[in-house]
C-alpha cells in the first residue's frame, strides 16, 4: 500500500540533516523496538505456534488428521462454499462497479454505503438473519418444511451466510479504481462502434484486472476463513455441515490441538498466500485508493 | 433534474438493476428480516432481554474491552506506522506486509493461536504467571485478541496521512529553534488527527462484532467474559429467535452509528485537507 513511497522517503530521511545526533538515534531505536516487540507478541507468536502445535508429535501425526473424513470433508465443504461465493460476488462486483463508476445517478452515495453494510455487521447478525428468514420459526420456515427443503443447517444456509459476510469485497476494490481510471476508453471504443460487452472485455476488463484479482484473492480468504456467521446457520453436522474454521473449534475443544492446529496451518498458508499475492499485485504498480 | 444523467455508455439498466436486486435479496431483506423480528416484540419483552443484567454485562465487555482495544491500537498504530513511515531497517518491507495478516488469517485461528500462546504454560503466558497476570480466560484476553483482529485498520489509516505531513514544516520549525516534541504537538499531530480517529473508529467497530477469536480465549463466563455476540449465539442455541433479534438490534443500531461517525470523521479529515492546501 504504502510500500515504494514510504521506503523513498525513509531513504531521503538519513541526507537530511540533524538525523545523526544521538538523539535521534535513542528515538529511532525505540519505535522500531516498541513496534517490532508489539508485532511480535501479538502477531508472530501466534502464528509460530500454529506451525509448532501442528508438528509437536511430528510429521506423520500432522498427515494423520488429513486421514480423517470428517477432516476431508470439512475441507471439501470449505472449497465448495468458496467456488460458489467467489464467482457470485465477483459477477455482482463487476456490475455494481460499472454501474457506479460509468453513470452518474441520484442516490448513489446511499447505494455505495449499503453496499459496505456487510462489513459493519457482527458476523454473528450475518448469520443470524438466514437463521429468521429460513429457520424453523423463520418467515418462511413453514413453507420451507412443506416442500421439505432446508436451507438453515445445511449447505444453502452456509453459502447465503458466507455471501453476506464476502459481498463488499470486490465492489470494494473495483468502484474507486474504475472511477480513478475514468470513462475515456470506454467513451472511445463505443463511439468506434464497439458493442458495450465487448467495451467490457477488450476495454474495461483489462484495465482493471489486477484490482479485481486482489479483490477476489480478499473475497476467498474471508469465504473460506469465515467462522462466526457460518457457525450460526450450520448446526454442527460433523462430516456434513462443518467448514475448515468450524471443524478446528470442534477438534480444539475436545484437546485434540496436534488436529486442530493442522487444519488451521492450512488456512494459515492461505492467509499467507493471501498476503503473498497482495504484495505482488501492489508490486505492479495498481494502488489502493 | 432526472433520476440519471445521459451517457453514450450502454449497460446502465443490467448492471444497475442486477446490483439493487441482488443486494436487496442477500444483504436487505435479511436485515429487514432482523428489524422485523426485533421490533415486533411487546416493548416490555424487549427491555427484559436488552436490560437483563447478563445483557448489561455482556455490553460492559464488548464496549469496554473494544474502547481499550482500539485506543492500545491508535497508540501502537502510530507507533508501527511512524516506524514504518520513517525509518528504514532490515525487513521493515516485510512486517509492512504482515501488517494485514488479521485481516486474511481466519478468526478462529488467530483465536485458537493467541490462546494457546497466552495460556499459563505457553510461549508468553508462563512468564506473566508468576507476575501474577492472567491474560487467558479473563478479560485481559478478550482485550488482546480484540487488539490483534482490529490493529491493520489504525496503521492502515494513520500510514497514508503520515507520508502528507509536510517535512517543509518540520524543518522549518526546528530552524525556528522547536524541539522535537513541540514539532510534534504543534504540526504532526494535527495532520494526522482525523486519521487516527477513523482509526480509532474503524477498529472500534470491527472489535465490537466480533466473535470467533474471542471465544476460544474469553472462558466465556456469564457476566464476566461473556460477550454481546456470544450472548446473540446463546439465545439463538435455545431457539430464542426473538431474544436474539432484540439482542441484535441493539448491536445493529450501534454499528450504525459508529459508521455514521466514520463518514462524519472522514468528511472533517477531508475539509481540514483541502483547508490546508490552499
Amino acid at each position: 500500500m504504502a510500500g515504494s513511497a514510504s521506503g523513498a522517503l525513509a531513504a531521503a530521511d538519513r541526507n537530511r540533516p540533524g538525523q545523526h545526533t544521538w538523539m535521534h538515534s535513542i528515538v529511532r531505536w525505540l519505535f522500531i523496538g516498541v513496534s517490532l516487540t508489539f508485532l511480535a507478541a501479538v502477531l508472530l507468536a501466534p502464528l509460530a505456534t500454529v506451525f509448532a502445535m501442528a508438528l509437536a508429535k511430528g510429521v506423520p501425526a500432522y498427515l494423520h488428521t488429513f486421514a480423517d473424513p470428517d477432516t476431508t470433508a470439512a475441507i471439501r465443504l470449505t472449497l465448495i462454499t468458496a467456488l460458489i461465493v467467489v464467482p457470485v460476488n465477483t459477477v455482482f462486483g463487476l456490475a455494481a462497479a460499472w454501474a457506479i463508476a460509468k453513470f452518474e445517478f441520484r442516490g448513489k452515495s446511499v447505494l455505495i454505503t449499503l453496499i459496505d453494510l456487510p462489513l459493519a455487521v457482527s458476523p454473528v447478525i450475518s448469520g443470524m438473519v438466514f437463521v429468521l428468514l429460513f429457520g424453523m420459526h423463520g418467515w418462511f420456515g413453514v413453507w420451507l418444511q412443506e416442500h421439505d427443503l432446508s436451507i438453515v443447517f445445511a449447505l444453502p444456509g452456509i453459502v447465503l451466510a458466507t455471501m453476506f459476510v464476502t459481498f463488499p469485497y470486490v465492489a470494494r476494490e473495483l468502484i474507486p479504481l474504475m472511477q480513478q481510471l475514468g470513462n475515456d476508453e470506454e467513451e472511445a471504443a463505443i463511439t468506434l462502434g464497439a458493442g458495450g460487452w465487448m467495451t467490457f472485455f477488450r476495454v474495461t476488463l483489462p484495465k482493471v484486472r489486477w484490482g479485481l484479482v486482489y479483490g477476489m484473492v480478499l473475497c476467498n480468504a474471508r469465504a473460506m476463513g469465515e467462522f462466526g456467521a457460518v457457525s450460526v446457520v450450520s448446526g454442527h453436522i460433523r462430516g456434513l455441515t462443518n467448514t475448515m474454521p468450524l471443524h478446528i473449534e470442534i477438534l480444539y475443544n475436545e484437546y485434540n490441538f496436534v488436529g486442530a492446529f493442522a487444519v488451521a496451518s492450512l488456512l494459515t498458508l492461505l492467509a499467507c498466500l493471501t498476503l503473498i499475492v497482495k504484495t505482488l499485485v501492489e508490486r505492479t504498480g495498481y494502488r489502493r485508493r | 433534474m432526472s433520476f440519471k444523467q445521459p451517457s453514450i455508455l450502454p449497460g446502465f439498466g443490467l448492471t444497475f438493476g442486477f446490483t439493487t436486486a441482488f443486494l436487496s435479496t442477500i444483504v436487505l431483506l435479511p436485515l429487514a428480516a432482523l428489524v422485523a423480528a426485533g421490533t415486533s416484540m411487546h416493548w416490555s419483552d424487549f427491555l427484559h432481554v436488552v436490560a437483563s443484567p447478563r445483557a448489561l454485562g455482556s455490553y460492559r465487555l464488548s464496549f469496554g474491552a473494544s474502547l481499550l482495544a482500539a485506543s492500545i491500537n491508535v497508540v501502537f498504530g502510530f507507533i508501527i506506522a511512524w516506524t514504518l513511515v520513517r525509518y528504514e531497517f532490515p525487513g521493515r518491507k516485510i512486517i509492512d506486509a504482515l501488517i494485514d495478516m488479521p485481516f486474511a488469517l481466519p478468526t478462529a485461528v488467530s483465536g485458537i493461536a493467541l490462546t494457546t500462546v497466552f495460556a499459563q504454560n505457553g510461549w508468553i503466558g508462563r512468564y506473566l504467571e508468576p507476575l501474577g497476570v492472567k491474560v487467558a480466560y479473563t478479560w485481559l484476553g478478550v482485550t488482546l485478541a480484540l487488539t490483534l483482529i482490529s490493529m491493520p485498520f489504525a496503521v492502515r489509516a494513520v500510514q497514508p496521512a503520515l507520508l502528507e505531513v509536510q517535512r517543509e514544516l518540520e524543518d522549518a520549525a526546528e530552524t525556528l529553534g522547536a524541539g522535537r516534541f513541540y514539532v510534534f504537538r504543534r504540526i504532526i499531530l494535527p495532520t494526522v488527527l482525523p486519521a487516527l480517529l477513523t482509526g480509532f473508529t474503524l477498529a472500534f467497530a470491527r472489535a465490537v462484532g466480533e466473535y470467533g477469536s474471542v471465544i476460544f480465549i474469553a472462558g466465556n463466563i456469564p457476566m464476566k467474559t461473556e460477550i454481546t455476540p456470544l450472548l446473540i449465539v446463546i439465545h439463538l442455541e435455545e431457539f430464542d429467535y426473538h431474544g436474539a433479534a432484540a439482542l441484535g438490534l441493539v448491536m445493529l443500531a450501534i454499528s450504525f452509528v459508529v459508521l455514521l461517525a466514520i463518514n462524519l470523521l472522514q468528511a472533517w479529515g477531508r475539509r481540514r485537507h483541502v483547508r490546508a492546501a490552499r
